[in-house]
């Protein structure tokens, strides 16, 4: 992991190039974290490809509710010759849930992002291919947003259907 | 048609060698693209997996894989539970993997807790990991072999796979989501004659790994079949972000447990097969080898098993022995707190990845200092690995599409979760 | 055993050399050779050949598969031919969660497959959501009518033969009272409904199941 000092660094770098960029950085159990604004993904993503980070391995959504802005994008990296990760987070309100999309430039972000849309309802911007993957295309609803409740269904069994129809009401 | 003499000298790529259909002439007809829909419901996509491919004549042009088709909302399911339940909940996701899914929410639990694991803890998690990592193989090994038409491949490869489930219920009580794995340890140390059991296994193992590759490694009809056919180069596969076998058989060396080893495998000595071309043969070797360096690791965790508690001692987080409950008033409180509420992690994010039989295996979890999970994600590498599918199966004959995708070993429980 | 066998054997001989009287050759017919009701037969033959539909969805079906396998032969009930095609299968074990987007999916194979056909929902997750219960899942009963629930997260491969067993039963029209046969429990079965009232409560088109074409 780049240490505390040297994630210190690359946040500084990366504010030379776009003053407002990086909005904080968190060092937390010996792991990197970069808070960055959404529109500033793709710069940060690029340098620190441009730094040896060149593999994502992940791209995954929080929802941060009750906290605002609740919707939260992570992209890790990892560098594997000196085998570092460093995770770059981005925070964004449901109002105007966009996120430029990384699969143009990350081809593994291509399914990743449209799973983070199916879930969260961040929009990706520019991504070649936006839609459902794992929900039905017609569900209405983003399910793992905090507020999205569990759900569950009665549960009937075939005999017991003509004793007692809709014993769920 | 290929002949064994054809073999002998250079073989082209299957890609080169597959007749351009389009330059035929065509006399005046019409062609166009047929599109195809296979599955959800299909004999040889393993799983509900959906696949619409696009067709000009026997040859694969375009392919959108469709998921979805077992989501069982896991992650949704997980932030409801307390963490100690959220693990049996975890484990189904990958289901050939689960000792891998639930050491990744484990482990990133741990890390966020700031708990940490006994050695012996240690070695039986890598025990049991390793015996996992056999058996999904071997399961692998079977079902491709099925696809392929060597049917008796299926028999063997379950037959070995029942010793192994046999070690899992004598050691845990079930076959499958063995829910073993706690968060800070194992659930109960190994019972007596366990090691006897784990050793005979590991003398057999071997031997029958040695069948398999007498079966299939110099059989005519599977190098015609799996040599020189769907290679990727390793930049686009690791553009794509495949990891795993997949990755290891186009020569990158990148293996989890060599580069940033956890939970003690550093202490282990064992080798990592890589490919060289990164075709369906090299993949199908990588993984056979990868069955006997994991017996090898297993015999080193048995020889080398260290003795001590097999679950943290943090009283927050485990619960204590139930003959302390009679005489420490202490004990009683912990036991009731982490029974009923479950244990609290303190708030912070943390992605914990291992390496998982198809890949990186990585657990995101948030925690809010609650006693449930805020938010968990696994980062499963067959959902990922799907996406180089199209590269792999581009102007590929359908059967070749077929063992492709046997070869690229996808679960849908891990990529729908 | 070995006289009756010897009085069988000389007694055909004499039968083929003309030397037996009517009557005892009407006992001789009647000894070998099985004489039951053609339902009776048909159902035997349907039971002790069931062709389960490759249906496998998730960790269930990896047990259905070792039930399949060597150490638990489902061959030697006869049940080894797995077909892909519905439309050959007569049994459909959904081995595995019923996530919303696969459950049209699932009630259009089990429309495929012709009479009789039977449906087993292998493990909790199919019958009754199991480990999970949420927005993403239906149990089977919702949408098809299920004829055995197996238990079990996953069932053991035993535990999926012995629900295939009370299905053979049933389908034998002779099901297995279970635990009412041991505790004298006769009487409390629930009843069976008559075809209409069956299919105006759970609205599926098809005749009881468990009771052949």
């Amino acid at each position: 992991m780049p240490d505390a000092t040297g994630l210190e660094l690359i946040a500084n770098d990366l504010r030379d190039q776009d003053d407002d960029g990086v909005l904080a950085t968190v060092f937390f159990r010996e792991k990197a974290m970069l808070i960055v604004n959404a529109p500033f993904v793709p710069t940060a993503l690029e340098h620190l490809r441009a730094m040896g980070y060149s593999f994502m391995a992940s791209v995954h959504g929080v929802d941060y509710f009750p906290e605002e802005p609740r919707l939260g994008v992570h992209y890790e990296l990892l560098d594997m010759h000196a085998v570092d990760r460093i995770t770059v987070k981005t925070r964004v309100h449901t109002e105007d849930p966009h996120v430029p999309s990384a699969s143009i430039a990350w081809p593994t972000a291509n399914h990743q992002e449209r799973e983070i849309y199916d879930m969260f309802g961040v929009i990706f911007d520019d991504h070649p291919d936006l839609r459902r993957i794992l929900m039905p295309d017609d569900y209405e609803g983003y399910p793992q947003r905090r507020d999205f409740p569990v759900g569950g269904e009665p549960v009937l069994f075939t005999h017991n259907e003509t004793k007692s129809p809709g014993w769920w009401h | 048609m290929v002949a064994l003499t054809d073999l002998l000298g250079e073989t082209p790529a299957r890609r080169d060698a597959i007749l351009d259909v389009s330059s035929i002439d065509q006399s005046g007809l019409s062609e166009e693209l047929l599109t195809l829909n296979f599955g959800p419901h299909h004999p040889a996509t393993h799983g509900v997996l959906r696949l619409i491919t696009t067709l000009e004549g026997e040859v694969v042009r375009d392919l959108k894989p469709i998921i979805g088709y077992v989501h069982t909302g896991i992650e949704k399911t997980a932030e409801d539970k307390a963490y100690w339940k959220a693990i049996p909940v975890i484990e189904r996701m990958d289901y050939l993997a689960y000792f891998f899914n639930a050491y990744a929410f484990c482990g990133a639990v741990e890390t966020l807790a700031g708990i940490e694991v006994p050695p012996r803890a240690q070695y039986l998690r890598v025990l049991f990991m390793e015996l996992n990592r056999i058996m999904s193989h071997l399961v692998w090994l079977g079902t491709s072999a099925l696809d392929l038409g060597a049917i008796s491949m299926f028999w063997y490869c379950f037959r070995d796979r029942e010793q192994i489930l046999d070690l899992f219920e004598m050691a845990t009580g079930q076959r499958m989501h063995t829910r073993y794995f706690q968060v800070g340890g194992v659930f109960e140390d190994i019972p007596s004659g366990f090691d006897a059991k784990v050793r005979e296994f590991c003398a057999t193992m071997p031997t029958r790994v040695d069948q398999f590759a007498a079966m299939l490694d110099n059989n005519e009809i599977v190098i015609q079949r799996l040599q020189n056919v769907a290679a990727v180069d390793e930049q686009t596969l690791l553009g794509l972000g495949v990891t795993g076998p997949l990755l290891r058989a186009t020569g990158n060396t990148w293996d989890l447990r060599k580069a940033a080893p956890y939970c003690s495998y550093d202490h282990f000595e064992f080798k990592v097969p890589v490919g060289t071309v990164g075709d369906n043969y090299d993949r199908y070797r990588c993984r056979l080898e990868e069955m006997r360096e994991s017996v090898k690791i297993v015999r080193q965790a048995l020889d080398g098993l260290p003795e001590g508690p097999y679950i943290t001692d943090d009283r927050k987080y485990a619960l204590p022995p139930r003959h302390e409950l009679a005489t420490s008033m202490e004990a009683l409180i912990h036991h009731f707190k982490l029974v009923t509420e479950g244990f609290r992690v303190p708030p912070g994010e943390c992605y914990f990845p291992v390496e998982s039989p198809r890949g990186e295996l990585g657990c995101f979890v948030r925690s809010d200092g609650t006693s449930k999970p805020a938010r968990v994600h696994m980062r499963d590498p067959s959902f990922v690995n799907l996406q180089a599918t199209l590269p792999m199966c581009k102007d590929l004959y359908i059967a070749d599409f077929i063992a492709t995708l046997a070869m690229l070993d996808p679960i849908l429980g891990g990529i729908d979760r | 055993m070995q006289d009756d066998f010897r009085a069988r054997q000389l007694r055909a001989r004499d039968m083929l050399r003309g030397d037996l009287e009517l009557p005892e050759i009407e006992k001789m017919v009647e000894e070998s050779i099985m004489t039951t009701t053609l339902d009776k037969a048909v159902n035997w033959a349907r039971s002790n050949s069931l062709f389960p539909a490759t249906f496998g969805l998730a960790c269930c079906a990896i047990e259905m598969m070792s039930m399949v396998a060597a150490r638990l032969d489902a061959a030697r009930f006869g049940f080894e031919a797995f077909r892909a095609t519905p439309r050959q299968a007569d049994l459909l074990i959904l081995s595995g969660r019923v996530s919303i987007k696969m459950a049209p999916v699932i009630r259009r194979i089990y429309d495929q497959m012709l009479e009789p056909k039977w449906a087993i929902a292998m493990g909790a997750c199919s019958s009754s959501m199991g480990v999970f219960n949420n927005y993403a899942i239906v149990p089977a009963d919702k949408f098809m009518p299920v004829d055995v629930h197996v238990p079990g997260c996953p069932p053991r491969p035993e535990a999926l033969m012995h629900g295939i067993l009370k299905l053979r039963k049933q389908i034998q029209a002779d099901p297995d009272q279970g635990w009412r046969a041991r505790y004298g429990g006769e009487g409390t079965e629930e009843l069976l409904p008559d075809a209409d009232t069956y299919a105006a409560a759970i609205n599926v088109p098809g005749g009881e199941e468990g009771q052949g074409a």
